[in-house]
């Protein structure tokens, strides 16, 4: 059963039916294939790059659809129950253009922002490194100014879209205790990508190591000012969390409706084991932890729109969904029984996607110590 | 040149799709509705014609008040607007019965060179409406076409029948319906979908187009469906042993069934 949902605008439940439209058509039927193969489906991103969808949260001015994210949350979503890599891909996209839009000065915005969200490119978001994952004030990568350049030296990890992003949205430390933010384009001399990480799930989706052996990048492409990278990073991932969060429940919706429509098909001692009380629970329990993720992101993105501050609340959003996703998925798996564990249905593999989100844009650990400091104020 | 697309909506082939035990007519609260495939590939077609010759698309639909999700549609994919007949009267109106006020409705759009339409819905599967409009409008009539071509005052058609193609040819205004391959129907952008907004549809009444209750609806329609079963379930399928000879039985079968 598709999830019900209240939009806001009209516009809103033509542009859902156009999601669904090309889920149905361009992404459902060759997720499975693709994630066994872990092949990446670029050209599924310029599909909805066509259609308007990599560039929704941002104003109509830049060539954006000036959605609120109740309404952009709520695509992700979509997209992630019909393949997770392609809406975490567009996830990540989305919080690589966010940095620009946010704290660009309006030349730079006026330059780069329309191609970016434009369709045609694809973004990267560059954080993490070996040794610093929860930790990111720990980098090491370090720019070092060089008249109206800096050249950049370090490794960057984890990094979605290493070596098939078009821009990098980049932190560095430019001092000992600052870190700025750059734009960097994906075709530039000295960042490379190292092969892909094998990961247990997600696996259409590349990720690797991004090696900087110097980077020149030109003091224009800064975005904001020297040393406000991080508090624009976390700023960034207030927002993405919320879209890691649409993922979960997409994700979690997926696998709730793979296991009622198995359990009304399967049958033991005679009946549809939908019909027995250990399964009629765990199933309700399972659309009961959906339905609340989705109301709690939903609550977060609110008040997002409403510019209310919102940076717990899409921590809570992200723990929460992500958690249910998890438990979701699972139990799934158990519904299914032994056809469950098998490659033939897609359960298992939900499982081992949602595992990732519990991982990253900030462990549910993270999200925890985020909560309880904004408690403890 | 102006173009006419004609428009319906149907109930989407992946819902389970019901008749109305009163009276055998489209039970349309059973499925979700979508715009008909085939009409997407009439206003794609259009849309093509339109960014080479000019001019302006209107889709005309006749339908209930619902339809207007597949005229947004057609207009989300770039139609510049549109006339949406819808009056209770119609409720089971026949094919000739529709073709009336289709005529009727073509004949509100100022200077149409063309009437584009989808050459069988996906629920009524007549297949005859086009013809019948042209009829009715006193222009050629060329169906099942599978490419459009027009130059000055004519357009040349491909019509593709399971006897083979034909190449046709008519001067204009003249109305064509199309087949699955004259083209790939692109999906609307969110641009598409807020202009879409913003575009004119002038709703109608039978009586705004001077046609008479009588002549349509379940008592106006010159037939009528009386009784109406679902098809039989599929019969179990025959299974094949492959003991090395696997590829030869399966060739055997088709042959017997002259599949092959
Ligand atoms: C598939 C994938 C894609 C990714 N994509 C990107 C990307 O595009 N861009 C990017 O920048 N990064 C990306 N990441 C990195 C991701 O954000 C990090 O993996 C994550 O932040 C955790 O860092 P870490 O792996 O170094 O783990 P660590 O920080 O070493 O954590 C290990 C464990 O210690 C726990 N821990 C750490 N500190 C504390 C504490 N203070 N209190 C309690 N527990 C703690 C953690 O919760 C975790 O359980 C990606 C990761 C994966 C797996």
């Amino acid at each position: 059963m598709p999830a019900e949902r209240m939009l806001p605008t009209t516009e809103a439940e033509d542009l859902l039916s156009l999601v669904r439209e090309i889920c149905q058509q361009e992404l459902a039927p060759h997720a499975s294939n693709w994630e066994a193969e872990s092949r990446f489906p670029r050209e599924a991103f310029r599909v909805l790059g066509k259609s308007g969808l990599l560039g929704l949260p941002y104003p109509e001015r830049w060539g954006g659809g000036e959605q609120p994210y109740e309404v952009y949350l709520q695509v992700l979503e979509e997209i992630a129950a019909s393949w997770l890599t392609v809406a975490e891909g567009m996830s990540v996209h989305v919080m690589s253009c966010y940095a620009l839009a946010t704290f660009g000065t309006e030349q730079q915005r006026e330059s780069w922002l329309p191609d970016m969200i434009g369709g045609e490119l694809l973004g990267a978001y560059a954080l993490s490194e070996p040794q610093a994952g929860s930790d990111p004030a720990g980098m090491t990568t370090r720019a070092v100014r060089e008249g109206e350049d800096y050249v950049v030296n370090g490794t960057k990890a984890w990094i979605t879209h290493a070596g098939v992003a078009d821009f990098y949205t980049m932190m560095t430390k430019t001092g000992e205790d600052e870190v700025s933010c750059l734009l960097v384009p994906g075709n530039s001399e000295g960042l490379s990508a190292a092969p892909r990480e094998r990961t247990m799930g997600l696996t259409s989706s590349p990720v690797a190591q991004l090696r900087l052996e110097g980077l020149r990048v030109p003091v224009g492409r800064r975005i904001g000012e020297e040393g406000s990278g991080l508090r624009i990073a976390l700023s960034a991932l207030d927002s993405g969390r919320l879209g890691i969060a649409a993922c979960a429940v997409g994700l979690a919706q997926a696998a709730l409706d793979e296991a009622v429509r198995y359990a009304k098909e399967r049958k033991q001692f005679g009946k549809p084991i939908i019909q027995f009380q250990g399964m009629e629970f765990l199933l309700a329990d399972m659309a009961a932890a959906v339905e609340s993720a989705r109301a709690t992101y939903l609550e977060a993105a609110r008040r997002r729109d409403r510019g209310l501050p919102f940076s717990r609340q899409a921590s809570i959003a992200k723990l929460v969904a992500t958690d249910a996703a998890m438990k979701v998925t699972t139990d799934a798996v158990q519904v299914l029984g032994g056809a469950g564990y098998t490659r033939d249905f897609p359960v298992e593999r939900y499982m081992r996607e949602a595992k990732v989100l519990q991982i990253f844009e900030g462990t549910n650990q993270i999200q925890r110590m985020v909560i309880a400091r904004q408690l403890a104020r | 040149m102006n173009i006419v697309v004609l428009v319906k909506q149907v109930p989407d082939t992946y819902s389970e799709r019901k008749l109305a035990d009163a009276d055998h007519t489209l039970d349309r609260d059973s499925a979700d509705a979508v715009l008909d495939e085939i009409n997407e590939r009439a206003v794609e077609e259009a849309l093509q014609l339109q960014a080479t010759h000019g001019g302006e698309v209107t889709v005309v639909c006749v339908g209930p008040d619902r339809a207007t999700d597949a005229i947004r549609k057609a207009l989300s994919m770039g139609a510049d607007k549109a006339v949406h007949v819808s009056d209770a009267a119609l409720h089971g109106s026949d094919a000739i019965a529709t073709a009336k006020v289709l005529a009727k409705a073509v004949g509100t759009v100022e200077g149409v060179d063309l009437v584009l339409a989808g050459n069988e819905a996906t629920d009524g599967r007549v297949g005859a409406l086009p013809a019948m409009v042209a009829e009715l409008l006193g222009l050629p009539a060329l169906t099942h076409a599978r490419k459009v071509e027009v130059d000055g005052s004519t357009v040349k058609v491909e019509r593709e029948t399971d006897e083979g193609v034909f190449f046709l040819e008519a001067s204009l205004p003249a109305v064509i319906s199309v087949n699955e391959k004259i083209n790939e129907p692109r999906y609307p952008s969110f641009k598409g979908i807020m202009a879409a907004k913003k575009k004119p549809v002038s709703t109608l009444a039978i009586g705004d187009l001077g046609v008479d209750a009588g002549e349509v609806g379940l008592g106006g329609s010159w037939t009528q469906v009386t009784e109406a079963a679902p098809k039989p379930p599929r019969a179990a399928g025959q299974r094949v042993e492959d003991e090395g000879d696997g590829g030869v039985k399966v060739a055997e079968y088709l042959v017997g069934q002259k599949l092959i």
